[in-house]
């Protein structure tokens, strides 16, 4: 509370430059410190990062970094549009362009980097543009809307370049890049691993021409661009063509935004950058610099996980702590046009003695690399510190030092580690690489998470280690949430989490803390739990339960789950009342949500036994409403693309011509497949179509806490799969072989059988149970399968007890199976039935518009949701269209 | 606390629907100013945020189902259930992700969203 309050100038509020007014704010620092930022950008921090994000239908808003009051917090301000011009250190002031003075007591520089363009003739010719803010985005779309540009080039042909590709690509362009080396992203990959990129992103339709210098951008008379010329990179090349273009963005590399600490004297790098040292302090000691405009440890860090680092170095600095900045590992890993990208370490091998294990497969285009180093043994000559954290061995494995991953990262984080020496090695590193197998050699050979060693860097953006995240389980965290409060760790690029939450499971475990089964925060009850709750307290609604048993508002795993018990025990309209808010999307509108925000319609189609005027009905639907339609795997016929307005108009229709809902959006009974049985096949010993169709009809609607499929064959020749299914009926020469808690899904396993040559009534007294006891037990989300494998007593147990009825509860599953066949109504016709519900299915509720942003494309005859590139103009979309 | 170069003008008022037709944990999607927004009940609070679902780049929002983690009011994409706080409109789930957040009171039994 003593003494006068200090001011801190931050010129700049890019990425960097928030990160640090957030840490100051965390740390308490605006206690002490009146903090004055200037934004020269017209907009506040945002996540320049997902700047293509805005082609793909992002508005500005959707990547807005700064929370909503945090510049009205005490303590902090900010000038919007306005940047420092002058650093007097003399008088200890800055002034800005719009004539604000502060004095100051420190200040930051945080002012980032410009994109560099190259000095070619006509560079200044309308239709130039830069790629670098959001301002740069609006202007490439606006011109390119407003005067019909049909193709675009990008100069530069790395990780930015291919960023600025993407974006022409989203804005519907003829899209070229043009690199000056001989491969595209240079600096971080080799030739092969380019050759991989570049087949990948030319079936994107990219256009790629390396080795290209451009030499001139050509002019119209208009002033505007009309096209490019080149010359060979290298003297034995050919010439290339000219290309005609209307559009050129230069994103050929970035240089440090310098000139205010030039004109005010601090020392600078010979090629540019502020120069600081390990407390990112510049050669005056009350000024800092961090970020791209920064020259640290001896050189420029032109990403953010450094920036980041930087910032947390200079909060600390300025609250009186010692953290330091001694460099940053510069391993990437990224998306580009939605190929994966990584490269770490010393990823060319240049390394004395490094050699490369590479896996390169034209056909799928992936292309790994991963650069070893000598033998331990041979090593003596290495001074690096990278072995000071290798446990110790007497192995002779060569160490990881780097690699390259094109079109398949998935074990990225795995060899990073070993490359830092913070997880050994294994002997036969090359199955690390090879595409992944599940069974036989090689099977799970990406260690476990137990194998890193204690400093090995798990959050790269934070600079949080093993030990730290360890340390903050011992101190009371049990979940991923936790540490992330606790160490910042998974708080930046988001890619360590999956690492983060295997560690804290390992030290939970290993530390034999009961690992809980509650269903969520909200419930510290497993489903299995509750579930007997509700139905021997006979509880009625989801607030009742949350009000006894329960804590906050719940969520949307408890909603949904609490949803299904009491459809199950009850039978009412799922949509009545408070249960309408429980319900997933899918469940709230009767219909599968797909990836652009319309749903797929699927009416049920008993058996797979459908009429000709029921296929012409679906026909017309489809056609009437202009769906893609597909064949489903359970003998149904999908219809997407349907918008949530015309939903019950669907409905209508199919309910019409006599069809009803087929549950596909519903955790419920699917389908029961069936081949033709008896009635036409020659091999065929039962009527397996009958039982298929009345089994589907008794079950129909039957919410449980997964999806459940089932079939009935006709002969022992199994042509419907029942044995892949959850139960599935196989005809004998007396009766049925009945099967349970077969899977063909995620992981396929074939049914087991519960009993042998019974009758149509024993099949369905048997499923009655055995349907009520899965439904009873179960997790959230478990199917059948996997309960069993985790079902005390296996196989023997459950026909105990859905056979021999050894728990005595055979009689209450009939009785609740009886109550929910009588009780069945179809859910679509119960809705269109009642204008009320009805008044629900609309796309805006204050407007009949409806959404702009879904867009179909035709292909194959038929329309499918447009990918981002595809739209006409998403961005200006994303901000609602017209005005 | 000094914001210069903000819009200070009174924000308008567009109407969204009768607060009554709201159920309480779900969201609807209004129109405002050309812009999806996702106005949500909870209890007799209300929220607004955009109806863009950075993750799944798609206009959803409003059809998640909001609830609550810890002490903070949210709702969960419906796509791959990332969620975002009703406040402020962070994600509670990736730091570096948030979506826009608008006002919005009652007026009048009407339910309004200031439109920006």
């Amino acid at each position: 509370m003593s003494g006068r309050r200090r001011t801190l100038v931050v010129a700049g509020n890019g990425m960097v430059g928030h990160r640090l007014l957030e840490t100051l704010v965390e740390r308490g620092a605006t206690a002490e410190w009146d903090i004055v930022t200037f934004c020269e950008e017209p907009r506040v921090a945002y996540d320049r990062v997902a700047l293509s994000s805005l082609f793909a239908g992002a508005s500005p808003e959707d990547l807005e970094l700064v929370r909503p009051g945090f510049f009205e917090q005490v303590g902090l301000s900010v000038h919007v549009g306005d940047a420092v011009t002058t650093l007097d250190r003399e008088r200890g002031c800055v002034v800005s362009q719009r004539g604000v003075r502060v004095d100051y007591d420190a200040v930051v520089l945080a002012t980032g980097s410009v994109p560099f363009v190259p000095p070619v003739p006509g560079r200044d010719a309308r239709g130039c543009f830069v790629y670098r803010t959001v301002d740069d985005l609006e202007a490439i779309r606006d011109f390119a809307t407003a005067t019909g540009c049909r193709v675009g080039a990008v100069v530069g042909g790395g990780l930015l370049g291919l960023e600025a590709a993407n974006a022409l690509k989203s804005l519907g362009l003829e899209t070229h890049v043009v690199e000056f080396a001989p491969r595209l992203m240079p600096a971080q990959i080799d030739d092969r691993g380019s050759a991989a990129l570049r087949s990948r992103v030319e079936e994107l339709g990219v256009v790629v021409h390396t080795g290209t210098a451009t030499s001139e951008i050509v002019r119209g008379s208009d002033g505007r661009v009309k096209g490019m010329r080149f010359t060979a990179a290298s003297p034995q090349g050919a010439a290339p063509e000219d290309l005609s273009v209307d559009l050129v963005v230069f994103s050929a590399g970035i240089r440090p935004r310098d000139d205010l600490a030039r004109s005010a004297g601090l020392a600078m790098g010979e090629r540019g950058g502020v120069v600081v040292d390990e407390a990112c302090r510049t050669s005056d000691p009350a000024v800092y610099a961090i970020g791209e405009c920064a020259l640290a440890v001896g050189r420029l860090w032109g990403l953010v996980a450094p920036g980041y680092q930087m910032a947390a170095v200079v909060a600390d600095r300025i609250l009186g702590g010692d953290r330091s900045f001694t460099g940053s590992d510069l391993s990437t890993k990224l998306k580009l046009m939605g190929v994966d990208v990584a490269s770490f370490g010393d990823a060319f091998g240049t390394t004395p003695g490094a050699e490369a294990i590479t896996f390169d497969d034209p056909v799928t285009k992936v292309y790994k690399r991963v650069v070893v180093g000598p033998a331990p043994a041979a090593a003596d000559g290495r001074t690096s510190g990278r072995t000071s954290g290798r446990t110790s061995g007497t192995t002779s494995v060569r160490p990881v030092l780097g690699g390259i991953l094109v079109g398949d990262a998935t074990m990225y984080d795995t060899l990073v580690q070993m490359s830092r020496g913070a997880m050994p090695t294994p002997e036969r590193l090359e199955l690390l690489i090879f595409p992944a197998r599940t069974t036989g050699e090689g099977a799970g050979a990406g260690l476990g998470v137990g194998a890193l060693a204690g400093n090995a860097l798990i959050c790269s953006c934070n600079t949080v280690t093993k030990e730290q995240i360890c340390a903050a389980v011992a101190d009371g965290c049990t979940d991923v949430a936790g540490v992330k409060a606790c160490t910042r760790a998974g708080t930046g690029c988001g890619g360590c989490i999956p690492l983060v939450s295997g560690l804290v499971r390992h030290e939970l475990l290993a530390a034999g803390v009961e690992v809980r089964n509650d269903l969520c925060e909200h419930f510290a009850f497993s489903r299995q739990e509750l579930f007997d709750i509700v139905r021997a307290q006979r509880i009625g609604s989801f607030s009742e339960l949350l009000s006894a048993h329960g804590r906050g508002r719940g969520c949307e795993i408890c909603k949904p789950a609490v949803a299904s018990m009491l459809a199950t025990l009850g039978d009412a309209y799922i949509l009545d009342g408070e249960q309408a808010s429980l319900q997933d999307t899918n469940d709230h509108f009767l219909a599968n949500l797909q990836r652009d925000g319309t749903y797929s319609v699927v009416p049920r189609v008993p058996g797979g036994e459908i009429t000709p005027d029921q296929l012409i009905a679906i026909g017309h639907v489809a056609k009437d409403f202009g769906l893609y339609t597909k064949i489903t795997g359970g003998q149904r016929i999908d219809l997407f693309g349907a918008r949530v307005d015309q939903l019950p108009h669907i409905w209508q229709r199919l309910v019409d011509a006599g069809m009803e809902s087929g549950h596909a959006y519903g955790k419920a009974l699917r389908t029961v497949k069936s081949c033709v049985g008896r009635n036409w096949c020659r091999f065929g010993v039962q009527d397996s179509t009958a039982l298929a169709i009345d089994l589907e009809l008794r079950y129909r609607g039957l919410r449980s806490p997964h999806k459940v499929k089932a079939a009935v064959s006709g002969c022992s020749r199994e042509c419907a799969e029942a044995q892949s299914k959850d139960f599935g009926v196989i005809a004998t020469e007396q009766g049925w072989n009945l099967y349970v808690c077969g899977n063909g899904g995620l992981k396929p396993q074939h049914g087991v059988l519960l009993a042998s040559d019974i009758d149509r009534e024993t099949v369905i007294r048997y499923l009655d149970r055995f349907l009520m006891f899965y439904i009873r037990t179960a997790d959230r989300l478990e199917r059948t399968a996997t309960w069993l494998n985790k079902l005390d007593g296996g196989l023997d147990y459950l026909r105990r007890v859905v056979v021999d009825d050894c728990l005595g509860l055979c009689a209450e599953f009939e009785v609740d199976m009886a109550r929910h066949v009588a009780g069945y109504r179809c859910e679509w016709k119960a809705t269109i039935e009642d204008p009320e519900r009805m008044a629900r299915f609309r796309t805006f509720v204050n407007s009949d518009r409806t959404d702009d942003n879904v867009v179909f494309v035709t292909e194959r005859g038929q329309p499918r949701p447009a990918y981002a590139h595809e739209k006409p103009d998403p961005a200006l979309l994303a901000l609602g269209g017209t005005p | 606390m000094t914001i210069t170069e903000t819009h200070a003008l009174a924000p308008t008022w567009v109407d969204v629907c009768p607060f009554d037709w709201l159920i309480s944990g779900r969201g609807v999607c209004a129109l405002v100013g050309g812009r999806q927004v996702a106005v949500f009940r909870v209890d007799d609070e209300l929220f607004a945020l955009s109806n863009f679902d950075p993750f799944s780049q798609s206009f959803v929002l409003s059809r998640g189902i909001a609830g609550s983690r810890g002490d903070r009011l949210k709702v969960a994409s419906p796509i791959f259930k990332q969620s975002f706080d009703l406040h402020t409109g962070a994600c509670l789930d990736d730091a570096t992700v948030s979506v826009a957040t608008y006002a919005a009171r009652v007026s009048d039994g009407q339910v309004q969203v200031a439109c920006p």
